[in-house]
């Protein structure tokens, strides 16, 4: 009982004086995360609303195969990037074993189907409104799709926070890719896993709290943008892009 | 005007079918420059798919439809006015817009159209807010601003007025004859009988996927060819149809009590 306070009090008192082993292992934590997350935006979006809107041959194999990527275990993607990476294996040369950029591709393999897929739904609802107001005007597909994603951004911002969110809470994949190597590729939650076997339950309890705060942002964030008159928050007064503030001449009125 | 006219229209014994379902039945038809249509005919008649078949959204199943006066650029110069209005989740401004640069309108030139449209279809004081939060009437002026930003040869429109109150009718009205009178073709579908005999210069009955009439619209109304038709501007259909009436003629009084 004792033991447990007392690592609470040290835990704070870590959090407090901003203890820079825990402030660079929070900044390594953010910065693998969003990396992983912004690339799997960038690839997994695209995708997710070409598999909406579009037919071409394997359209169906690819649904499939990102629905069951999503499931995938992150210790077996760990191994699988481990694979690839180690010395011996197909991508050994690049030397990426062990440090945070194969750390950022286990997460992007993770996070990626994730978002692909929920992209996938967001857009396939808005296509069906529509599809024949904007073939009408005269959209290609292609035309359509990046006005697809613009339009449904406040609920593809939640897909992007639910990727954030199992990219900064997983432990198996970087542990196996990254090595947990002090000052180099430790992360939040490798920390804590390592720091709780050694017994150090004070930076472990102050990462864990750390790590719960991000949870609670993330959440309170995405519950900001998902609820009905906040969608403010994230359109500009002209709206979609397409504003007038983008245009140099400025309003006669 | 630099570029010629993309009508008339011909379609030449045109059907569509979903599921072996036949809808539209071998509709014979050729709309001319100049004028104006309204297609009427009872709910589920078919209006809409023949509007849709007409506008190209929908192939027919056999036929042919024809844009005599073409040069392959038939798509560019027709737009549409759907049933329910379709807004981007953008604002009223960034809506005129996106149509205007999916013409390839460059940015300079999409300004005073904008300005223009909104102005003359009354939603210059909106033009920031979410087009999604108009008032349905509202949402209908901005689809109408959204084609007009586009001068059109040929604008399609599918009951325009439906569901409106009649001063919002009355405003719609006054903007389709905008519209027009700027040198756009009109085709569209309408349930009021009224606004028919105000807008029309032709008029076409369809019924049961089939097209029954297209006649001039004085004539139409003097002394119609079928006598559908007839029964249809008294506003009799409803009883000549029905095998099981849900309210026979005359029981009105039992049921309300
Ligand atoms: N995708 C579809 N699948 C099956 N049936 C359809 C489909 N689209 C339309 N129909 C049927 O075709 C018929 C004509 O439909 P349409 O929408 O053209 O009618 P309408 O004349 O516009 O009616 P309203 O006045 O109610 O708008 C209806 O009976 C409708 O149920
Ligand atoms: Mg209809």
């Amino acid at each position: 009982m004792n033991d447990f306070s007392d690592a609470f009090i040290a835990a704070f008192s870590l959090l407090i004086q901003l203890d820079a082993d825990l402030v660079e292992i929070v900044a390594l934590s953010l910065t693998v995360s969003l990396t992983a997350v912004l690339s799997a935006a960038v690839i997994g979006m695209p995708l997710g609303a070409a598999l909406a809107i579009g037919s071409f041959p394997g359209r169906r194999m690819l649904i499939i195969a990102i629905n069951s990527l999503m499931g995938l275990p992150p210790v077996v993607v760990g191994l699988v990037v481990y694979l690839m990476l180690s010395r011996s294996g197909p991508l050994g040369v690049l030397g990426l074993l062990f440090t945070p950029t194969a750390m950022v591709i286990a997460q992007l393999i993770l996070v990626m189907p994730i978002i692909a897929a929920l992209t996938r739904q967001v857009v396939e609802v808005l296509w069906a409104e529509y599809e024949e107001q904007l073939r009408s005007l005269g959209a290609t597909r292609w035309r359509a799709l990046p006005t697809l994603l613009m339009d449904g951004r406040s609920q593809l911002l939640t897909a992007l926070l639910a990727g954030f969110g199992r990219a900064i809470a997983e432990v198996g994949a970087v542990m196996i890719v990254g090595g947990n190597i002090d000052h180099a590729t430790r992360v939040m939650t490798t920390s804590i896993a390592l720091e709780v076997s050694k017994g150090d339950l004070a930076l472990a309890l102050g990462l864990g709290i750390m790590l719960v705060l991000i949870a609670v942002a993330v959440n309170g964030l995405s519950w900001l943008i998902g609820s009905p008159g906040q969608d403010r928050l994230l359109r500009s007064k002209r709206g979609g892009g397409y504003g007038r503030q983008q245009y140099p001449a400025a309003r006669t009125r | 005007m630099v570029d010629s006219s993309i009508l008339p229209l011909e379609l030449d014994n045109v059907s569509y079918e979903i599921d072996g379902k036949r809808l539209v039945k071998n509709v014979s038809c050729c709309f001319e420059a100049g004028r104006s249509t309204l297609v009427i005919g009872p709910n589920g008649a078919g209006k809409s798919l023949f509007l849709r078949l007409c506008h190209g959204l929908l192939q027919p199943s056999s036929g042919l439809l024809r844009w005599r006066g073409s040069d392959g650029q038939t798509g560019q110069r027709q737009a549409m006015v759907f049933q329910r209005p379709v807004m981007l989740r953008r604002s009223v401004w960034a809506n005129v817009g996106y149509a205007l640069s999916v013409k390839g309108v460059s940015r300079a030139e999409r300004e005073p159209i904008i300005n223009r449209v909104l102005q003359c279809t009354g939603l210059s004081r909106f033009e920031d807010i979410p087009a999604t939060r108009l008032s349905f009437g509202e949402q209908q002026r901005l689809a109408l601003a959204r084609v007009w930003a586009l001068s059109p040869q040929v604008l399609f429109l599918d009951e325009p007025t439906a569901s409106l109150d009649p001063p919002a009718t009355h405003q719609v009205e006054q903007i389709i004859t905008a519209i027009q009178s700027a040198g756009t073709r009109i085709i569209m579908t309408s349930h009021d009988l009224g606004q028919v005999q105000r807008l029309a210069d032709e008029v076409m009955f369809l019924h049961r996927g089939r097209l029954l009439e297209q006649t001039a619209a004085e004539q139409f109304f003097d002394c119609p060819q079928s006598d559908l038709a007839r029964a249809f501007t008294r506003g009799e259909l409803l009883w000549w149809h029905r095998k099981n009436p849900l309210h026979p003629p005359g029981i009105s009084k039992e049921i309300s009590r």
